[in-house]
Protein backbone atom coordinates (compact mmCIF):
# COMPACT_ATOMS: atom_id res chain seq x y z
CA UNK A 1 0.00 0.00 0.00
CA UNK A 2 1.39 3.26 -1.15
CA UNK A 3 1.06 6.45 1.57
CA UNK A 4 -2.29 7.34 2.42
CA UNK A 5 -3.95 9.84 -0.25
CA UNK A 6 -6.90 12.29 1.80
CA UNK A 7 -8.75 14.83 -0.15
CA UNK A 8 -10.63 17.82 1.51
CA UNK A 9 -14.79 17.35 0.60
CA UNK A 10 -17.00 20.46 0.46
CA UNK A 11 -21.04 19.12 0.11
CA UNK A 12 -23.93 19.57 1.89
CA UNK A 13 -25.59 16.80 3.98
CA UNK A 14 -28.87 17.08 4.93
CA UNK A 15 -29.09 20.86 4.00
CA UNK A 16 -26.07 21.67 5.76
CA UNK A 17 -22.92 22.68 4.34
CA UNK A 18 -19.87 20.62 5.51
CA UNK A 19 -16.00 19.99 4.92
CA UNK A 20 -14.18 17.08 5.27
CA UNK A 21 -10.97 15.62 4.94
CA UNK A 22 -11.33 11.68 3.93
CA UNK A 23 -9.31 9.17 2.89
CA UNK A 24 -9.45 8.48 -1.44
CA UNK A 25 -10.02 4.54 -0.45
CA UNK A 26 -13.14 5.56 1.61
CA UNK A 27 -16.59 4.75 0.13
CA UNK A 28 -19.99 7.48 0.72
CA UNK A 29 -21.03 4.76 3.46
CA UNK A 30 -17.60 4.80 5.37
CA UNK A 31 -17.95 8.96 5.32
CA UNK A 32 -21.35 9.58 6.32
CA UNK A 33 -21.26 6.31 8.89
CA UNK A 34 -17.32 7.22 10.25
CA UNK A 35 -17.31 11.01 10.27
CA UNK A 36 -20.97 11.70 10.52
CA UNK A 37 -22.37 9.52 12.68
CA UNK A 38 -25.25 9.15 10.61
CA UNK A 39 -25.98 5.10 10.79
CA UNK A 40 -29.12 5.15 9.02
CA UNK A 41 -27.16 4.22 6.33
CA UNK A 42 -26.28 0.59 6.63
CA UNK A 43 -23.66 -2.13 5.11
CA UNK A 44 -25.43 -4.95 3.84
CA UNK A 45 -24.04 -6.46 0.93
CA UNK A 46 -21.30 -3.58 -0.16
CA UNK A 47 -21.63 -4.55 -3.40
CA UNK A 48 -24.89 -2.56 -4.49
CA UNK A 49 -27.73 -5.80 -3.88
CA UNK A 50 -29.42 -4.83 -1.54
CA UNK A 51 -29.99 -1.39 -1.14
CA UNK A 52 -29.32 -1.11 2.52
CA UNK A 53 -27.05 2.31 2.35
CA UNK A 54 -28.88 3.72 -0.21
CA UNK A 55 -28.94 7.88 -0.24
CA UNK A 56 -30.30 10.86 -2.06
CA UNK A 57 -27.43 12.27 -3.86
CA UNK A 58 -29.00 15.58 -5.89
CA UNK A 59 -32.53 13.92 -5.53
CA UNK A 60 -31.40 10.47 -7.31
CA UNK A 61 -30.81 7.72 -5.27
CA UNK A 62 -27.49 5.56 -5.31
CA UNK A 63 -26.30 2.71 -3.01
CA UNK A 64 -24.05 4.53 -1.08
CA UNK A 65 -21.55 1.63 -0.79
CA UNK A 66 -20.48 1.76 -4.46
CA UNK A 67 -20.25 5.20 -4.69
CA UNK A 68 -16.82 7.39 -3.57
CA UNK A 69 -16.60 9.59 -1.15
CA UNK A 70 -14.58 12.03 -3.26
CA UNK A 71 -17.53 12.25 -5.89
CA UNK A 72 -19.82 14.08 -3.17
CA UNK A 73 -17.93 16.87 -3.73
CA UNK A 74 -20.42 20.03 -4.25
CA UNK A 75 -22.95 17.25 -4.01
CA UNK A 76 -26.64 17.37 -1.92
CA UNK A 77 -27.14 14.48 0.12
CA UNK A 78 -30.18 13.19 2.01
CA UNK A 79 -29.97 10.86 4.68
CA UNK A 80 -32.89 9.26 6.61
CA UNK A 81 -31.68 11.41 9.24
CA UNK A 82 -32.50 14.69 6.88
CA UNK A 83 -36.43 14.01 6.66
CA UNK A 84 -37.27 14.18 10.33
CA UNK A 85 -38.17 17.93 11.80
CA UNK A 86 -36.33 20.41 13.67
CA UNK A 87 -38.20 18.38 16.79
CA UNK A 88 -37.49 15.06 15.85
CA UNK A 89 -41.20 15.01 14.35
CA UNK A 90 -41.29 12.14 11.51
CA UNK A 91 -41.94 12.73 8.08
CA UNK A 92 -45.35 11.44 6.27
CA UNK A 93 -43.44 8.43 4.58
CA UNK A 94 -41.71 7.43 7.82
CA UNK A 95 -45.01 7.83 9.78
CA UNK A 96 -47.02 5.45 6.98
CA UNK A 97 -44.26 2.50 7.38
CA UNK A 98 -44.99 2.89 10.72
CA UNK A 99 -48.92 2.79 10.38
CA UNK A 100 -48.40 0.02 7.58
CA UNK A 101 -46.02 -2.46 9.84
CA UNK A 102 -44.02 -2.10 7.13
CA UNK A 103 -40.91 -2.47 9.65
CA UNK A 104 -39.35 -5.44 11.33
CA UNK A 105 -35.98 -5.45 12.32
CA UNK A 106 -35.57 -2.61 10.42
CA UNK A 107 -32.51 -2.82 8.85
CA UNK A 108 -33.89 -1.84 5.23
CA UNK A 109 -36.01 0.69 6.30
CA UNK A 110 -33.79 3.69 5.73
CA UNK A 111 -32.43 2.26 2.42
CA UNK A 112 -36.45 1.39 1.81
CA UNK A 113 -37.71 4.97 2.52
CA UNK A 114 -34.72 6.93 0.59
CA UNK A 115 -36.18 5.35 -1.96
CA UNK A 116 -39.68 6.25 -1.59
CA UNK A 117 -38.54 9.75 -0.66
CA UNK A 118 -37.21 9.98 -4.69
CA UNK A 119 -40.20 8.35 -6.44
CA UNK A 120 -42.62 10.52 -3.97
CA UNK A 121 -40.67 13.23 -5.11
CA UNK A 122 -42.05 13.34 -8.62
CA UNK A 123 -45.75 14.08 -7.51
CA UNK A 124 -46.63 11.21 -10.20
CA UNK A 125 -49.44 8.79 -9.77
CA UNK A 126 -47.90 5.28 -10.40
CA UNK A 127 -49.67 2.08 -10.81
CA UNK A 128 -49.18 -0.84 -8.55
CA UNK A 129 -46.20 -2.49 -11.04
CA UNK A 130 -44.46 0.43 -11.66
CA UNK A 131 -44.07 1.22 -8.32
CA UNK A 132 -42.84 -2.68 -7.45
CA UNK A 133 -40.32 -1.80 -10.11
CA UNK A 134 -39.34 1.33 -8.49
CA UNK A 135 -38.72 -0.10 -5.33
CA UNK A 136 -36.81 -3.74 -6.54
CA UNK A 137 -33.33 -2.15 -5.81
CA UNK A 138 -33.57 -3.25 -2.16
CA UNK A 139 -33.96 -6.80 -0.07
CA UNK A 140 -35.68 -7.70 2.67
CA UNK A 141 -35.68 -10.24 4.82
CA UNK A 142 -38.97 -9.56 7.44
CA UNK A 143 -41.28 -8.11 6.26
CA UNK A 144 -42.42 -10.06 2.93
CA UNK A 145 -42.36 -6.20 0.74
CA UNK A 146 -46.55 -6.32 0.87
CA UNK A 147 -46.39 -3.60 4.05
CA UNK A 148 -43.31 -1.46 2.91
CA UNK A 149 -45.36 -1.47 -1.07
CA UNK A 150 -48.61 -0.38 0.75
CA UNK A 151 -46.85 2.13 2.95
CA UNK A 152 -45.17 3.66 -0.05
CA UNK A 153 -48.59 3.48 -1.72
CA UNK A 154 -50.90 5.40 0.28
CA UNK A 155 -48.41 8.14 1.05
CA UNK A 156 -48.29 8.69 -2.84
CA UNK A 157 -51.98 8.48 -3.07
CA UNK A 158 -52.10 10.76 0.34
CA UNK A 159 -49.86 13.47 -1.29
CA UNK A 160 -51.87 13.16 -4.07
CA UNK A 161 -55.40 14.10 -2.50
CA UNK A 162 -56.46 10.09 -3.44
CA UNK A 163 -56.59 7.97 -0.54
CA UNK A 164 -59.90 8.01 -0.15
CA UNK A 165 -60.48 6.88 -4.05
CA UNK A 166 -61.92 3.47 -3.02
CA UNK A 167 -60.70 2.21 -6.80
CA UNK A 168 -56.94 2.90 -5.88
CA UNK A 169 -56.67 2.44 -2.07
CA UNK A 170 -56.64 -1.40 -2.28
CA UNK B 1 -12.92 1.32 2.51
CA UNK B 2 -11.94 -0.27 -1.03
CA UNK B 3 -8.43 -1.71 -1.50
CA UNK B 4 -6.53 0.47 -3.75
CA UNK B 5 -3.46 2.15 -3.97
CA UNK B 6 -3.79 5.73 -5.37
CA UNK B 7 -6.97 7.44 -7.20
CA UNK B 8 -6.66 9.96 -9.38
CA UNK B 9 -9.54 12.17 -11.11
CA UNK B 10 -9.95 13.69 -14.63
CA UNK B 11 -11.33 17.05 -14.54
CA UNK B 12 -12.12 16.70 -18.30
CA UNK B 13 -11.46 14.38 -21.36
CA UNK B 14 -8.27 15.65 -22.34
CA UNK B 15 -6.98 15.19 -18.63
CA UNK B 16 -8.25 11.38 -18.50
CA UNK B 17 -5.81 11.24 -21.76
CA UNK B 18 -3.13 12.48 -20.30
CA UNK B 19 -3.56 10.94 -16.76
CA UNK B 20 -4.02 7.33 -18.73
CA UNK B 21 -0.60 7.97 -20.56
CA UNK B 22 0.92 9.00 -17.16
CA UNK B 23 -0.82 6.04 -15.50
CA UNK B 24 -1.14 3.08 -17.57
CA UNK B 25 -1.53 0.54 -14.84
CA UNK B 26 -4.05 2.42 -13.50
CA UNK B 27 -8.07 1.44 -14.54
CA UNK B 28 -10.59 3.80 -15.50
CA UNK B 29 -13.60 4.18 -13.19
CA UNK B 30 -16.95 5.85 -14.14
CA UNK B 31 -20.23 4.90 -12.78
CA UNK B 32 -17.94 2.18 -10.48
CA UNK B 33 -20.50 -0.24 -10.20
CA UNK B 34 -18.50 -2.90 -12.33
CA UNK B 35 -14.89 -1.52 -10.94
CA UNK B 36 -16.05 -1.18 -7.27
CA UNK B 37 -17.55 -4.67 -6.82
CA UNK B 38 -14.34 -6.56 -8.45
CA UNK B 39 -12.34 -4.45 -6.47
CA UNK B 40 -14.46 -5.59 -3.40
CA UNK B 41 -14.35 -9.05 -4.17
CA UNK B 42 -10.11 -8.99 -4.15
CA UNK B 43 -9.90 -9.19 -8.61
CA UNK B 44 -8.91 -5.68 -8.60
CA UNK B 45 -7.59 -5.35 -5.11
CA UNK B 46 -4.33 -2.96 -4.18
CA UNK B 47 -5.17 -1.40 -8.34
CA UNK B 48 -4.97 2.43 -8.51
CA UNK B 49 -8.05 4.05 -10.24
CA UNK B 50 -8.60 6.96 -12.69
CA UNK B 51 -12.07 9.01 -11.99
CA UNK B 52 -13.77 9.89 -14.80
CA UNK B 53 -17.30 10.68 -13.13
CA UNK B 54 -16.38 14.38 -12.95
CA UNK B 55 -15.97 15.04 -16.52
CA UNK B 56 -19.39 16.44 -16.82
CA UNK B 57 -18.70 17.13 -21.10
CA UNK B 58 -18.75 13.07 -21.59
CA UNK B 59 -22.74 13.86 -19.80
CA UNK B 60 -26.09 13.82 -21.63
CA UNK B 61 -27.80 13.07 -24.92
CA UNK B 62 -27.48 15.45 -28.59
CA UNK B 63 -28.10 15.27 -32.23
CA UNK B 64 -24.94 16.32 -33.92
CA UNK B 65 -24.02 17.98 -36.75
CA UNK B 66 -24.31 15.07 -39.13
CA UNK B 67 -27.61 13.83 -37.42
CA UNK B 68 -26.36 11.11 -35.10
CA UNK B 69 -27.60 10.46 -31.90
CA UNK B 70 -24.55 11.41 -29.54
CA UNK B 71 -25.05 9.73 -26.21
CA UNK B 72 -22.22 10.94 -24.15
CA UNK B 73 -19.75 7.29 -22.69
CA UNK B 74 -20.75 9.34 -18.87
CA UNK B 75 -24.80 9.10 -19.35
CA UNK B 76 -26.54 7.14 -17.08
CA UNK B 77 -29.43 4.53 -17.51
CA UNK B 78 -31.95 6.43 -15.91
CA UNK B 79 -30.63 9.66 -18.13
CA UNK B 80 -30.98 7.87 -21.25
CA UNK B 81 -34.51 6.13 -20.17
CA UNK B 82 -35.78 9.71 -19.56
CA UNK B 83 -34.41 11.54 -22.35
CA UNK B 84 -36.71 13.20 -24.98
CA UNK B 85 -34.35 12.22 -27.91
CA UNK B 86 -33.74 8.63 -27.18
CA UNK B 87 -37.52 8.06 -26.44
CA UNK B 88 -38.31 9.44 -30.35
CA UNK B 89 -36.25 7.55 -32.05
CA UNK B 90 -34.83 4.94 -30.21
CA UNK B 91 -37.24 4.14 -27.38
CA UNK B 92 -35.93 0.34 -27.28
CA UNK B 93 -32.58 1.31 -25.99
CA UNK B 94 -34.16 3.45 -23.51
CA UNK B 95 -36.33 0.22 -22.44
CA UNK B 96 -33.44 -1.81 -22.34
CA UNK B 97 -31.24 0.01 -19.97
CA UNK B 98 -34.43 0.36 -17.78
CA UNK B 99 -33.80 -3.64 -17.18
CA UNK B 100 -30.12 -3.01 -15.90
CA UNK B 101 -30.15 -4.49 -12.49
CA UNK B 102 -32.78 -1.85 -10.28
CA UNK B 103 -33.25 1.97 -9.80
CA UNK B 104 -30.14 2.90 -8.01
CA UNK B 105 -27.95 0.96 -10.23
CA UNK B 106 -29.66 2.53 -13.27
CA UNK B 107 -29.42 6.10 -11.36
CA UNK B 108 -25.44 5.10 -11.42
CA UNK B 109 -24.60 3.03 -14.00
CA UNK B 110 -22.99 4.37 -17.16
CA UNK B 111 -23.10 3.15 -20.96
CA UNK B 112 -19.69 3.93 -21.19
CA UNK B 113 -18.82 1.17 -18.64
CA UNK B 114 -21.50 -1.17 -20.05
CA UNK B 115 -19.92 -1.32 -23.27
CA UNK B 116 -15.93 -1.01 -22.14
CA UNK B 117 -16.42 -3.62 -19.72
CA UNK B 118 -17.01 -6.38 -22.63
CA UNK B 119 -19.94 -8.17 -21.27
CA UNK B 120 -22.08 -10.41 -23.40
CA UNK B 121 -24.78 -9.90 -21.30
CA UNK B 122 -24.57 -6.01 -20.70
CA UNK B 123 -28.40 -5.16 -21.36
CA UNK B 124 -27.40 -1.94 -23.95
CA UNK B 125 -25.08 -4.38 -25.99
CA UNK B 126 -27.21 -6.24 -28.19
CA UNK B 127 -29.11 -3.18 -28.86
CA UNK B 128 -26.24 -1.11 -30.30
CA UNK B 129 -25.01 -3.46 -32.44
CA UNK B 130 -28.41 -4.17 -33.57
CA UNK B 131 -28.61 -0.46 -34.73
CA UNK B 132 -24.71 -0.26 -35.46
CA UNK B 133 -23.65 2.13 -33.47
CA UNK B 134 -20.38 3.79 -33.74
CA UNK B 135 -18.07 4.11 -31.06
CA UNK B 136 -16.22 7.70 -30.38
CA UNK B 137 -12.78 6.61 -28.96
CA UNK B 138 -10.48 9.54 -27.63
CA UNK B 139 -6.90 9.47 -27.23
CA UNK B 140 -3.36 11.41 -27.35
CA UNK B 141 -3.91 11.32 -31.31
CA UNK B 142 -7.43 12.81 -31.35
CA UNK B 143 -10.56 10.87 -32.24
CA UNK B 144 -11.27 7.88 -33.70
CA UNK B 145 -14.83 6.54 -34.30
CA UNK B 146 -15.61 2.30 -34.82
CA UNK B 147 -18.19 0.31 -35.82
CA UNK B 148 -19.52 -1.02 -32.49
CA UNK B 149 -18.87 -4.73 -33.76
CA UNK B 150 -15.44 -4.37 -34.14
CA UNK B 151 -15.00 -2.82 -30.70
CA UNK B 152 -15.62 -5.92 -29.20
CA UNK B 153 -11.87 -7.89 -29.53
CA UNK B 154 -13.36 -10.91 -27.06
CA UNK B 155 -15.29 -11.66 -23.84
CA UNK B 156 -14.09 -8.46 -21.25
CA UNK B 157 -11.35 -7.04 -23.98
CA UNK B 158 -12.55 -4.02 -26.16
CA UNK B 159 -10.64 -1.54 -28.67
CA UNK B 160 -8.89 0.79 -25.98
CA UNK B 161 -5.68 1.44 -26.81
CA UNK B 162 -4.11 2.27 -23.30
CA UNK B 163 -0.72 3.37 -24.71
CA UNK B 164 -2.73 5.77 -26.87
CA UNK B 165 -4.19 7.29 -23.60
CA UNK B 166 -7.42 6.17 -24.91
CA UNK B 167 -11.07 6.30 -23.46
CA UNK B 168 -14.48 6.15 -24.45
CA UNK B 169 -16.26 9.61 -25.09
CA UNK B 170 -19.36 8.57 -26.70
CA UNK B 171 -21.71 6.46 -28.49
CA UNK B 172 -23.44 7.73 -31.82
CA UNK B 173 -26.34 6.15 -33.44
CA UNK B 174 -26.00 7.24 -37.06
CA UNK B 175 -29.46 8.68 -38.52
CA UNK B 176 -29.22 5.92 -41.34
CA UNK B 177 -29.67 3.39 -38.41
CA UNK B 178 -32.41 5.17 -36.50
CA UNK B 179 -34.84 7.05 -39.46
CA UNK B 180 -38.04 5.46 -40.15
CA UNK B 181 -37.37 2.02 -37.67
CA UNK B 182 -39.14 0.67 -34.70
CA UNK B 183 -37.39 -2.31 -32.42
CA UNK B 184 -38.03 -4.28 -29.50
CA UNK B 185 -35.82 -5.88 -26.77
CA UNK B 186 -36.11 -8.66 -24.88
CA UNK B 187 -34.41 -9.60 -21.64
CA UNK B 188 -34.74 -13.60 -20.40
CA UNK B 189 -33.73 -13.56 -16.72
CA UNK B 190 -35.01 -15.38 -14.07
CA UNK B 191 -36.31 -12.59 -11.97
CA UNK B 192 -37.78 -8.91 -13.30
CA UNK B 193 -34.66 -7.20 -11.10
CA UNK B 194 -31.49 -7.37 -10.10
CA UNK B 195 -30.38 -9.94 -12.25
CA UNK B 196 -28.29 -10.60 -15.41
CA UNK B 197 -29.68 -11.57 -18.41
CA UNK B 198 -29.46 -15.51 -19.93
CA UNK B 199 -30.39 -14.25 -23.36
CA UNK B 200 -30.63 -10.34 -24.47
CA UNK B 201 -32.47 -9.98 -27.87
CA UNK B 202 -32.79 -7.05 -29.79
CA UNK B 203 -34.55 -6.34 -33.32
CA UNK B 204 -35.53 -3.98 -35.30
CA UNK B 205 -37.22 -3.74 -38.41
CA UNK B 206 -37.65 -0.42 -41.24
CA UNK B 207 -41.08 -1.67 -43.36
CA UNK B 208 -41.72 -0.77 -46.92
CA UNK B 209 -44.08 2.52 -47.29
CA UNK B 210 -47.45 0.10 -47.78
CA UNK B 211 -46.08 -2.10 -44.40
CA UNK B 212 -46.08 -4.77 -46.56
CA UNK B 213 -42.64 -5.94 -47.00
CA UNK B 214 -39.51 -6.37 -44.97
CA UNK B 215 -37.30 -3.70 -46.01
CA UNK B 216 -34.24 -3.70 -43.68
CA UNK B 217 -34.42 -6.21 -40.16
CA UNK B 218 -31.54 -6.36 -38.08
CA UNK B 219 -30.93 -8.32 -34.87
CA UNK B 220 -28.44 -8.80 -32.34
CA UNK B 221 -28.05 -11.06 -29.27
CA UNK B 222 -26.34 -10.80 -26.08
CA UNK B 223 -25.00 -14.35 -24.54
CA UNK B 224 -25.15 -16.22 -27.17
CA UNK B 225 -21.87 -16.31 -27.96
CA UNK B 226 -18.71 -14.57 -25.89
CA UNK B 227 -19.35 -11.05 -27.14
CA UNK B 228 -22.73 -9.60 -28.81
CA UNK B 229 -23.41 -10.51 -31.94
CA UNK B 230 -25.53 -10.33 -35.02
CA UNK B 231 -27.63 -13.01 -36.73
CA UNK B 232 -26.78 -11.99 -40.09
CA UNK B 233 -28.22 -14.99 -41.71
CA UNK B 234 -31.45 -14.61 -40.38
CA UNK B 235 -31.26 -10.98 -41.46
CA UNK B 236 -30.64 -12.12 -44.63
CA UNK B 237 -33.31 -14.64 -45.09
CA UNK B 238 -35.91 -11.72 -43.88
CA UNK B 239 -34.88 -8.28 -45.72
CA UNK B 240 -37.09 -8.25 -48.78
CA UNK B 241 -39.85 -10.95 -47.76
CA UNK B 242 -43.16 -10.19 -47.01
CA UNK B 243 -44.45 -9.00 -43.47
CA UNK B 244 -46.33 -12.54 -42.58
CA UNK B 245 -46.61 -14.73 -39.36
CA UNK B 246 -44.64 -17.58 -41.15
CA UNK B 247 -41.28 -15.75 -42.97
CA UNK B 248 -41.27 -14.49 -38.76
CA UNK B 249 -41.41 -18.18 -37.19
CA UNK B 250 -38.95 -19.21 -40.14
CA UNK B 251 -36.57 -16.09 -39.38
CA UNK B 252 -37.00 -17.28 -35.65
CA UNK B 253 -35.55 -20.76 -36.58
CA UNK B 254 -33.05 -19.31 -38.69
CA UNK B 255 -31.22 -17.13 -35.90
CA UNK B 256 -29.70 -20.83 -34.69
CA UNK B 257 -27.66 -21.14 -37.88
CA UNK B 258 -25.54 -18.02 -36.65
CA UNK B 259 -25.37 -18.11 -32.75
CA UNK B 260 -23.42 -19.84 -31.25
CA UNK B 261 -24.37 -19.74 -26.92
CA UNK B 262 -22.96 -22.39 -24.14
CA UNK B 263 -23.66 -23.95 -21.18
CA UNK B 264 -23.49 -22.32 -18.06
CA UNK B 265 -25.11 -22.69 -15.08
CA UNK B 266 -27.20 -20.12 -15.71
CA UNK B 267 -29.25 -21.92 -18.53
CA UNK B 268 -28.18 -24.66 -20.85
CA UNK B 269 -27.02 -24.39 -24.38
CA UNK B 270 -30.50 -25.54 -25.54
CA UNK B 271 -32.19 -23.49 -23.30
CA UNK B 272 -30.89 -20.34 -24.79
CA UNK B 273 -31.50 -21.81 -28.22
CA UNK B 274 -34.68 -22.41 -27.71
CA UNK B 275 -35.72 -18.57 -25.79
CA UNK B 276 -32.85 -16.96 -28.77
CA UNK B 277 -35.68 -18.29 -31.50
CA UNK B 278 -38.80 -17.86 -29.54
CA UNK B 279 -37.66 -14.28 -28.87
CA UNK B 280 -36.57 -13.37 -32.28
CA UNK B 281 -40.02 -14.21 -33.20
CA UNK B 282 -41.45 -12.03 -30.66
CA UNK B 283 -39.43 -9.09 -31.36
CA UNK B 284 -39.88 -9.11 -34.48
CA UNK B 285 -43.65 -9.08 -34.14
CA UNK B 286 -43.40 -6.19 -31.72
CA UNK B 287 -41.50 -4.39 -33.88
CA UNK B 288 -43.69 -4.72 -37.04
CA UNK B 289 -46.78 -3.72 -34.78
CA UNK B 290 -44.68 -0.33 -33.82
CA UNK B 291 -44.15 0.28 -37.25
CA UNK B 292 -47.50 0.28 -38.11
CA UNK B 293 -47.57 -2.92 -39.99
CA UNK B 294 -50.41 -5.84 -39.04
CA UNK B 295 -50.23 -9.25 -38.91
C1 LIG C 1 -26.26 -5.02 -8.29
C2 LIG C 1 -25.84 -4.87 -9.72
C3 LIG C 1 -26.70 -5.27 -10.74
C4 LIG C 1 -26.33 -5.14 -12.09
N1 LIG C 1 -27.22 -5.53 -13.04
C5 LIG C 1 -26.90 -5.38 -14.35
C6 LIG C 1 -27.84 -5.74 -15.36
O1 LIG C 1 -28.94 -6.20 -15.08
N2 LIG C 1 -27.48 -5.55 -16.66
C7 LIG C 1 -26.27 -5.03 -17.00
O2 LIG C 1 -26.01 -4.87 -18.19
N3 LIG C 1 -25.36 -4.69 -16.06
C8 LIG C 1 -25.63 -4.85 -14.74
N4 LIG C 1 -24.72 -4.50 -13.78
C9 LIG C 1 -23.37 -4.09 -14.18
C10 LIG C 1 -23.09 -2.58 -14.27
O3 LIG C 1 -24.01 -1.82 -13.53
C11 LIG C 1 -23.12 -2.09 -15.72
O4 LIG C 1 -22.24 -2.83 -16.51
C12 LIG C 1 -22.78 -0.60 -15.83
O5 LIG C 1 -23.10 -0.14 -17.11
C13 LIG C 1 -21.34 -0.28 -15.59
O6 LIG C 1 -21.17 1.12 -15.75
P1 LIG C 1 -20.28 1.95 -14.73
O7 LIG C 1 -20.26 3.35 -15.20
O8 LIG C 1 -20.71 1.72 -13.35
O9 LIG C 1 -18.87 1.25 -15.02
P2 LIG C 1 -17.53 1.14 -14.20
O10 LIG C 1 -17.67 0.12 -13.15
O11 LIG C 1 -17.08 2.48 -13.77
O12 LIG C 1 -16.60 0.61 -15.39
C14 LIG C 1 -16.84 -0.60 -16.06
C15 LIG C 1 -15.67 -0.90 -17.00
O13 LIG C 1 -15.63 0.00 -18.08
C16 LIG C 1 -14.44 0.77 -18.07
N5 LIG C 1 -14.88 2.13 -18.44
C17 LIG C 1 -16.01 2.74 -17.99
N6 LIG C 1 -16.21 3.89 -18.66
C18 LIG C 1 -15.20 4.01 -19.54
C19 LIG C 1 -14.87 4.99 -20.54
N7 LIG C 1 -15.65 6.06 -20.75
N8 LIG C 1 -13.75 4.80 -21.28
C20 LIG C 1 -12.98 3.71 -21.08
N9 LIG C 1 -13.25 2.75 -20.17
C21 LIG C 1 -14.35 2.90 -19.40
C22 LIG C 1 -13.85 0.60 -16.70
O14 LIG C 1 -12.45 0.70 -16.73
C23 LIG C 1 -14.31 -0.80 -16.35
O15 LIG C 1 -13.48 -1.75 -16.95
C24 LIG C 1 -25.07 -4.60 -12.42
C25 LIG C 1 -24.20 -4.18 -11.39
C26 LIG C 1 -24.58 -4.31 -10.06
C27 LIG C 1 -23.65 -3.85 -8.98
S1 LIG D 1 -24.80 -2.21 1.29
FE1 LIG D 1 -24.91 -1.00 -0.47
S2 LIG D 1 -26.30 -2.10 -1.68
FE2 LIG D 1 -25.98 -3.46 -0.03
S1 LIG E 1 -37.39 -5.28 8.11
FE1 LIG E 1 -35.75 -6.66 8.39
S2 LIG E 1 -34.78 -6.59 6.47
FE2 LIG E 1 -36.55 -5.46 6.12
Amino acid sequence: MAKNQYQLVTCWINGREVEQMVDVRASLTDMLRGDFHLTSVKKGCEVGECGACNVLIDGECFNSCLYLAVWAEGKHITTLEGLTGPNGELSDIQQAFIDETAIQCGFCTPGFIMTAVEILNRNRLYSDEELRKLLSGHLCRCTGYENIFRAVKKTMLRRLGMLDDPFLNT
Amino acid sequence: MYDMSALYEAKSVQDAVRLRLEHPEAQIIAGGTDVLVQMREGKRAGKSLISIQKVNEMRGISIDEEENIRIGSLTTFTHITNDPIIQQYINVLGEAVDMVGGPQIRNAGTIGGNTCNGVTSADSASTLHAWEAIVEITGKNGVRRIPIKEFYIKAGTVDLRVEDGEIQTAILIPKASYENTWGHYIKYAMRNAMDIATLGTSVNARLSADKKTFERVRIAFGVAGPVPMRALNAEAFINGKDVTLENIEAFGRAVLQDINPRDSWRASKAFRQHIAAESAKRCLIESVKLAGGEL
